[in-house]
């Protein structure tokens, strides 16, 4: 049976680390896939003005092409050259819900982030991403320090 | 113009003799109230006319008669779908592949920061200050009817949307009115769009714009004490400059942010005010009831409150006017009428909840004088007598103040604020229209946006009388193209409304688990 990883990236460095622990893990399990997920913080309760709305449409496909171009295709190249079979995704929404329902969906067995960067008011009073994913996960989730 | 412009620029080049241009000021208000007056007058005049024998605006009557025929044709949908509505805000039905697109609730918190705002705060005073309490009834009657034409508008607003190839959107009746009658093989659906395009650039003008100048200014000048109105008018230019042809997007980011707690706080604050005025909230609603049948003193009797009512409540939720259809247009779903669905709770919480909370904060605030021995209303003019002469947003203001100390500062702030965010959204309404009339491009485009920065100084420096009647002579040519279309079109809206309600009686639609 193939086992799914999903990999969190932050489309910061730290990403490179979760990178490199799935692909490790990976090469310990041996049939493995490997979905690069980048979830784009939105929420559908949010304000914008009526012009930001009548451009929204080309703004999210807008974000998600280069969230495609510069985080989540080359983590997929570095793995693919590496011998993994892998693939990626980059969805809006909240963080940590997004990055469960993208697990659930491809059937994934596994969830790998790093620690997450927020800090300040934000991680105070809503928790941090990573920490929300920890708490809300319905797969195991390993945090990469 | 040219006169207005280099006489502002004068007085601002010479600050130093302050006394000396102060002077000048005052008389260059006059200035331009009276040719703002003598321009607008006969436009203002066709809109108001009475009906024939009667005090009664043909317009008003024009506006609640279509609200009523869309609420009998629906069939109520108003009170039929308004679970289902809510449901749609919340978010039920959303597909999550299509997260990050506009949601019902960002399409209705955008609408409504473009009607939420002074109508509510100064609109209300105005209505109840001239028609009393009893204006409040038929204000909350013309909000649930106005919930109707809400829905047929918006629901054509985003079926008729131009789409463009970029992925941008463009909709509204000038939209739904071209393509609309030319589907339904209609002559006259492009004369029609023109007009409404035309009306619609001048209530971007009056309402959305000059009365935002004006009340905000009145507001201001209300704490700081008085001065010269284009002053404030020239900041808020600026400001308005800086973020429809500046692009400096963070101001009206940071707006739409603080718009909306500044709506909660408002109303939270009315309620505390009738939590400890609890004592008075039965009496305040005998009021409403009684003056609305009997007018209590009021000019004009019931017939003048009534007006008085109707007429707020169309300047203060915009049911039937067409604005709103084009905020509407830009959500994304693939069902047109569930925008309509979730429009209609717009005149709902603008209406029927806010508006009735400033109404009724007015009415047991005890600024309203009564006399004694009769019981009826005091007159001063045609307008209500009042504790200390006060009107429009200065009379909301010492309502509230009655209670709350403080709270004619935070009044001060949310005014400022409600009038910029109003000013934003109708600055694109206006846009929308006049690209449609000149087509789309930078230069068509910043002529607008500098015609709409100069109407903010002459708002601001105009008196509230003629700034007050083009603003809803403006609005209300709007609702006259934009209505006439609606009876041409809402066959469609209901033939929208039977499929739609069919699937979702099936199960075909289904909620989405999130």
């Amino acid at each position: 049976m193939t086992t799914k990883l999903v990999i969190g990236m932050d489309g910061e460095g730290s990403g490179d680390r979760a990178l490199n622990f799935a692909t490790d893990l990976a090469n310990r399990i041996g049939d493995c896939e490997l979905l690069v997920a980048y979830v784009i913080e939105w929420s559908p309760y949010s304000f914008q003005t009526a012009e930001e709305n009548a451009q929204r449409h080309k703004r999210r496909e807008e974000e998600i092409s280069t969230a495609m171009e510069r985080v989540v295709e080359p983590a997929v190249e570095a793995l693919k050259k590496n011998g993994m079979k892998a693939s990626g995704i980059v969805k809006h929404g909240d963080v940590a819900h997004t990055l469960n329902s993208i697990c659930e969906q491809a059937g994934g067995h596994q969830i790998i982030v790093c620690r997450s960067s927020e800090g300040g008011l934000t991680k105070r009073i809503f928790g941090s991403s990573t920490a929300n994913l920890v708490m809300s996960a319905t797969v195991p989730v390993t945090v990469i320090g | 113009m040219k006169f207005l412009n280099k006489a502002l620029l004068t007085a601002v080049a010479t600050s130093s003799a302050l006394p000396a241009y102060a002077q000048e000021a005052m008389t260059l208000d006059e200035k331009v109230n009276s040719i703002f007056a003598q321009f607008t007058g006969p436009f203002v005049s066709l809109i108001f006319a009475p009906l024939p024998g009667t005090s009664f605006p043909w317009i008003v009557l024009w506006l609640v008669v279509a609200a009523s025929i869309f609420t009998i044709y629906f069939s109520f949908v108003q009170l039929r779908f308004f679970g289902h509505a809510v449901s749609l805000v919340k978010g039920d039905y959303a597909d999550p592949d299509d997260a990050g697109e506009v949601s019902h609730f960002q399409a209705l918190a955008t609408a409504l920061s473009g009607t939420v705002g002074l109508g509510n705060i100064a609109g209300v005073a105005v209505a109840v200050g001239i028609g009393g309490p009893g204006a409040t009834f038929w204000m909350i009657l013309a909000g649930l009817l106005g919930m109707a034409s809400k829905f047929t508008e918006c629901t054509l607003g985003v079926k008729y949307r131009n789409e463009y190839p970029d992925g941008t959107v463009s909709g509204g009746p000038m939209y739904y009115i071209s393509k609309g009658f030319k589907e339904r093989g209609l002559p006259g659906g492009g004369a029609l769009a023109i007009l409404f395009s035309v009306f619609c650039i001048l209530g971007a003008l009056g309402g959305g714009n000059m009365f935002q100048a004006n009340q905000a200014h009145a507001q201001i000048a209300g704490i700081v004490g008085d001065y010269p109105g284009w002053i404030t008018g020239l900041v808020f230019a600026a400001v308005v400059f800086a973020v429809i042809v500046g692009g400096i997007k963070s101001i009206a980011n940071v707006t739409e942010k603080v718009v909306p707690f500044m709506g909660i706080l408002y109303v939270g604050a009315a309620l505390v005010i009738l939590v400890v005025n609890y004592d008075k909230i039965g009496w305040a609603f005998g009021q409403i009831f009684a003056g609305a049948f009997t007018g209590l003193g009021v000019a004009g009797g019931f017939v003048g409150a009534l007006i008085q009512g109707f007429k707020r409540a169309a300047f203060s939720n915009e049911a039937g006017v067409g604005s709103a259809a084009i905020a509407h247009s830009a959500v994304r779903t693939k069902e047109p009428i569930t925008e309509g669905f979730v429009s209609l709770l717009e005149p709902l919480i603008d209406t029927v909840v806010i508006c009735t909370m400033t109404a009724l904060v007015i009415t047991i605030s005890g600024q309203l004088l009564i006399d004694a021995d009769t019981g009826l209303y005091m007159l001063d003019g045609s307008a209500i007598a009042t504790v200390d002469g006060n009107s429009g947003v200065a009379l909301t203001s010492a309502a509230f103040g009655a209670s709350i100390g403080w709270f004619p500062y935070v009044l001060a702030i949310a005014v400022v604020l409600f009038a910029f965010s109003t000013m934003i959204s109708w600055s694109y309404y206006g846009l929308k229209s006049w690209t449609y009339l000149f087509g789309e491009g930078k230069a068509s485009e910043l002529t607008f946006k500098i015609i709409f920065c100069i109407f903010i100084v002459i708002g601001a420096a105009a008196s509230l009388g003629p700034v007050i009647d083009f603003s809803d002579a403006a609005i209300f040519a709007m609702a006259v193209v934009n209505i006439t279309a609606l009876y041409f079109l809402m066959s469609i809206v209901r033939e929208e409304l039977r499929s739609y309600s069919e699937r979702l009686r099936s199960g075909e639609i289904k909620k989405f688990a999130h």
